[in-house]
């Protein structure tokens, strides 16, 4: 099914690895959702998902658990410093208090053995008729990405693509709050990681090695930060990559954030059984989405 | 009279409305109520669904004798006179008036002219602040189908609305407060102790018909219990007002209600409904431009709407005001249902075309934030549905029509639709547009006829077939229509664009000097280089296919670059709907070209021979 030998850095067993990584990943953000009750604060939702994790034996990030609730799950307000590239102290979580239909977003990043996963998942408590449409919306992007990605697309046609399709179905694309507006960033294996250390909630393992890969890709002509900016003008570089579409509309938000593989000539989801997908398919029966129109100019 | 349009013009100010005039009642009786002898009268067939109208102060039942008629062809229409007014007899002390007293005397009514059908409640000025309380006592449960308000609010929901104000005190808040408490001048004065019926006695109670002449243009005949119907009336606020003012309870209506907001009114403020929300659970609310004694000035009007409310409402509503036969509710109906608190549009439809994109999006969903439900229309169905699924998200009703602007017979088909779903339109933004570049010599005949078709004749179109609707349903409105910087830029670059955007701009200025009588604003929004998907779909005339698509990218990139966003172009539009500004400039270059054409001709004219694109 896959060939192993083109992907670069990451074996089959590896890739098994990261699969498991982020089934966990999603195993704490379903099971800290179940638990979520009115009245809970974010800080108390990040708590539960840090408790949980390393109760399942994670001890290191590429962050430390995220969680936003009301309209912080569409970042608004959030006032992004440009010159720290979209770095914000509102991403942290804060003293908002969860009530009845009010829509939360879960986030985390646990790296296991070296290997690690970035989830992301969006709920409610009750019921958020915007956020089940902004849900089904995502679903949209999540075909046109590997469409477009196996139709080698350069990454910053893909982005733009995405932002189209925003532009469609009438959403703000909210990944654009995100340090280095990224839809999405590549993750590798953390080869011998030292001490797990974090600064301001992010590990300094996963943070090194991003930079490393910053490194490589400079002279490489490729940027590990998929964004619609010229530097990912590139080919689909091979590799793991966390994407995270995230759509917003009238102060509800919605994400999903998951692992894309890319090898030099195909690409795919890393794994189909996550709960966006499954609750895609229950829904899917009675329901339409804005078909992806891809409208890529002539490069 | 058809279902859907029974919005009938109010009566112009100068001319005389026929107040006086009504039938004779049919029949005539007496019902006691404890210490009262309540008198009655009648009209239609007791085998009709009946309507009770319970009159305010200083009236008595003659009030609604115009109205009563109207209704008659359909109705069995009750009317009475108020304890101590017209020919009921007076009860003796002012507890006697007292809120709890009067609701009895209504339920003795009912008991007798409708003892196992629920009744029709319509009620003005204090017989409806006294019909609030037996649309929100349980003793009543069941016994009334609907209740129309006009020009009287619950006394406890008004002690809780100042509550509100007081409590969490801002500049506007305070200024409603205070705006409703100036009105209410001549409440204060009936708490002094024997002027009021002193002035009654001294010469008000003949002056009457003329103070109505003077104050509210109203001709009414002098009627011989007046004297009484003043004097026996201070005892209601008295009895009540400031005990239900400060000391408010929590009423809830168990009735459909329609409120008829009159919105010139010398004495009630139509702030006052603005919470209702939270004590009606099913609350239809229509304004009606006109002063307080809309039974008076305007029966036709406000028994048209009785008709409609008590037909639909007849037989019973689900939770969700929806009849249980499926009926669909009339657009007056449908338009006027109010979900939760009241905003700047609420009640009110916008019909909104080139809504399925850009600037027609924005626009339709700033509209909806401000309460107004939307009519999307564009010529690609698909966005038209997501742009009506996008206000529904927001909890505004929507639906999407698929209309090709340019034709008259799809725009005459679209106001029809207009009118017989939602009672006609009150906001039209004829923003539908193409963009079109390259000279003269390359622009030829069919090119020109389209953008003329899509640009102009749809904002033609859409001025005559809504303006003709909105002149006739006599709710005024508003018309903005997208011009754009190009009306004040000569090019030779975009000679077509240019010219549609400039006749748009004297057609809106001339609109407004006509529309201007009927409370119809007009609006032109010039918009400079916005970002929306304008650019990417420019007719680039005489030019090759790639050659196009170069161009196109160039000026898309461009105009990205600007960051010139629709909800920009949209936020004005709502500004120049709510203060009827005449031209709304957007963006520093729309400003610079009309500033530049104006005072600088010379300029305008050598950037014009520039090649632009």
């Amino acid at each position: 099914m896959i060939n192993t030998s083109v992907v670069r850095q990451i074996g089959t067993d590896e890739l098994a690895q990261f699969r498991a990584v982020q089934q966990l990943a999603y195993r704490c953000v379903e099971a800290v959702a179940a638990e979520l009750r009115p009245g809970m604060t974010e800080k108390d939702a990040a708590a539960r998902m840090l408790d949980w994790l390393r109760a399942h034996g994670v001890n290191d990030w590429l962050h430390k658990p995220f969680a936003w609730f009301g309209d912080r799950t569409a970042f608004q307000g959030f006032s992004g410093l440009s010159h720290m590239a979209g770095f914000s102290l509102n991403f942290f979580p804060g003293s908002r208090r969860l009530e009845e239909n009010m829509p939360f977003i879960l986030d985390v990043a646990p790296v296991l053995n070296g290997a690690l996963a970035d989830v992301g998942f969006a709920g409610v408590i009750g019921h958020n008729p915007t956020l089940d449409r902004l849900q089904d919306d995502l679903m949209a992007h999540r075909e046109l990405i590997v469409d477009l990605v196996q139709r080698r697309h350069t990454l910053a046609d893909v982005a733009r693509a995405v932002d189209a399709l925003c532009l469609r179905q009438g959403v703000e694309p909210r990944h654009k709050a995100y340090p280095f507006k990224v839809l999405a960033h590549r993750v590798a294996k953390l080869d011998n990681p030292a001490t797990p250390r974090s600064v301001a909630r992010f590990g300094l393992n996963s943070t090194l090695n991003l930079m490393a890969q910053s490194r490589a890709g400079k002279k490489e002509g490729w940027s590990p930060l998929w964004n619609t900016s010229e530097k990912s003008d590139h080919a689909p570089t091979p590799g793991l990559w966390a994407v995270e579409p995230h759509l917003g509309f009238r102060g509800v938000g919605a994400k999903f954030e998951e692992l894309l593989v890319i090898t030099e000539t195909d690409a795919f989801w890393l794994d189909d059984d996550l709960p966006h997908v499954r609750r895609w398919q229950a829904r899917q029966a009675g329901h339409t989405v804005v078909p992806p129109q891809p409208e890529l100019q002539a490069a | 009279m058809s279902a859907t349009l029974d919005f009938v013009a109010p009566t112009p100010a100068d001319v005389k409305p026929t107040a006086a005039s009504g039938r004779v009642p049919d029949r005539r009786f007496v019902v006691s109520a404890g210490d009262v002898q309540l008198a009655c009268k009648a009209w239609g067939s007791p085998d009709r669904p009946t309507v009770v109208l319970v009159h305010g102060y200083p009236d008595n039942s003659e009030v609604w004798h115009a109205v009563a008629t109207d209704l008659a062809s359909d109705f069995h229409v009750v009317a009475y006179d108020v304890r101590g007014a017209g020919d009921s007899t007076t009860p003796k002390g002012t507890q006697a008036y007292r809120l709890e007293r009067l609701s009895l005397d209504f339920e003795a009514v009912i008991n007798q002219v409708s003892p196992h059908a629920p009744v029709h409640l319509v009620a003005h000025d204090w017989g409806s602040i006294q019909s609030w309380e037996s649309v929100s006592d349980a003793r009543l449960k069941g016994r009334i189908a609907s209740f129309t308000s006009c020009a009287g609010p619950c006394l406890d929901h008004v002690g809780h609305w100042m509550r509100a104000r007081i409590g969490r005190p801002s500049l506007a808040s305070l200024q409603a407060t205070l705006a409703q408490m100036v009105r209410s001048w001549y409440i204060y004065f009936f708490h002094l102790p024997l002027l009021p019926s002193l002035m009654w006695r001294l010469g008000l109670a003949k002056a009457w018909p003329a103070v109505l002449r003077r104050m509210e243009r109203i001709t009414v005949a002098p009627s011989v219990t007046q004297t009484r119907d003043g004097v026996n009336g201070v005892a209601l606020y008295r009895a009540s007002f400031l005990r239900r003012l400060l000391w408010p309870q929590a009423r809830v209506a168990h009735a459909p209600v329609q409120t008829l907001v009159t919105l010139y009114d010398n004495y009630v403020s139509p702030r006052l409904s603005d919470d209702l929300g939270r004590w009606v659970p099913l609350h239809w609310r229509r304004e009606v431009r006109g002063g307080h004694w809309l039974p008076l000035k305007n029966p036709t009007l406000m028994a048209a709407m009785v008709r409609e409310f008590v037909q639909f409402t007849e037989g019973g509503l689900d939770t969700q005001g929806q009849r249980p036969d499926g009926r669909p509710m009339p657009g007056n109906l449908r338009r006027t249902l109010l979900k939760g608190p009241r905003l700047p549009f609420s009640g009110q439809v916008a019909v909104v075309t080139g809504a399925g994109s850009g600037i027609g999006r924005c626009a339709a969903l700033a509209l909806a934030d401000q309460g107004a439900h939307v009519v999307a229309v564009d010529i690609n169905p698909d966005s038209a549905a997501r742009t009506a699924e996008l206000v529904k998200l927001i909890g505004r009703d929507a639906v999407a029509e698929r209309v090709d602007v340019g034709s008259a017979e799809q725009m005459q088909a679209l106001a029809d639709r207009v009118l017989r779903d939602w009672g006609g339109a009150d906001i039209v933004v004829n923003n539908a547009g193409i963009g079109m570049a390259g000279g003269m010599l390359q622009t030829d005949i069919p090119a020109w006829q389209r953008i003329i078709a899509i640009n102009l004749w749809s904002v033609i179109y859409g001025a005559r077939f809504f303006g003709q609707q909105m002149v006739a349903h006599g709710r005024g409105g508003h018309m903005v229509n997208t011009a754009s910087a190009a009306a004040f830029s000569p090019s030779r670059s975009m000679p077509a664009y240019a010219t549609t955007k400039a006749a748009v701009l004297m057609l809106s200025e001339s609109l407004r000097g006509e529309f201007a009588q009927h409370h119809i604003g007009v609006s032109a929004v010039c918009p400079g280089f916005a970002e929306t998907g304008i650019m990417a779909a420019t007719e680039h005339v005489g030019v090759s296919a790639d050659v196009q698509a170069a161009k196109r990218a160039k000026a898309t990139k461009l105009y990205k670059m600007r960051g010139l966003q629709p909800e920009t172009v949209a936020k004005a539009m709502v500004r120049a709907i709510r203060n009827n500004q005449p031209q709304v400039m957007v963006g520093l270059e729309a400003h610079g070209a009309r500033f530049t054409w104006r005072v600088l001709p010379w300029l305008s004219r050598r950037i014009a021979r520039v090649e632009m694109v």
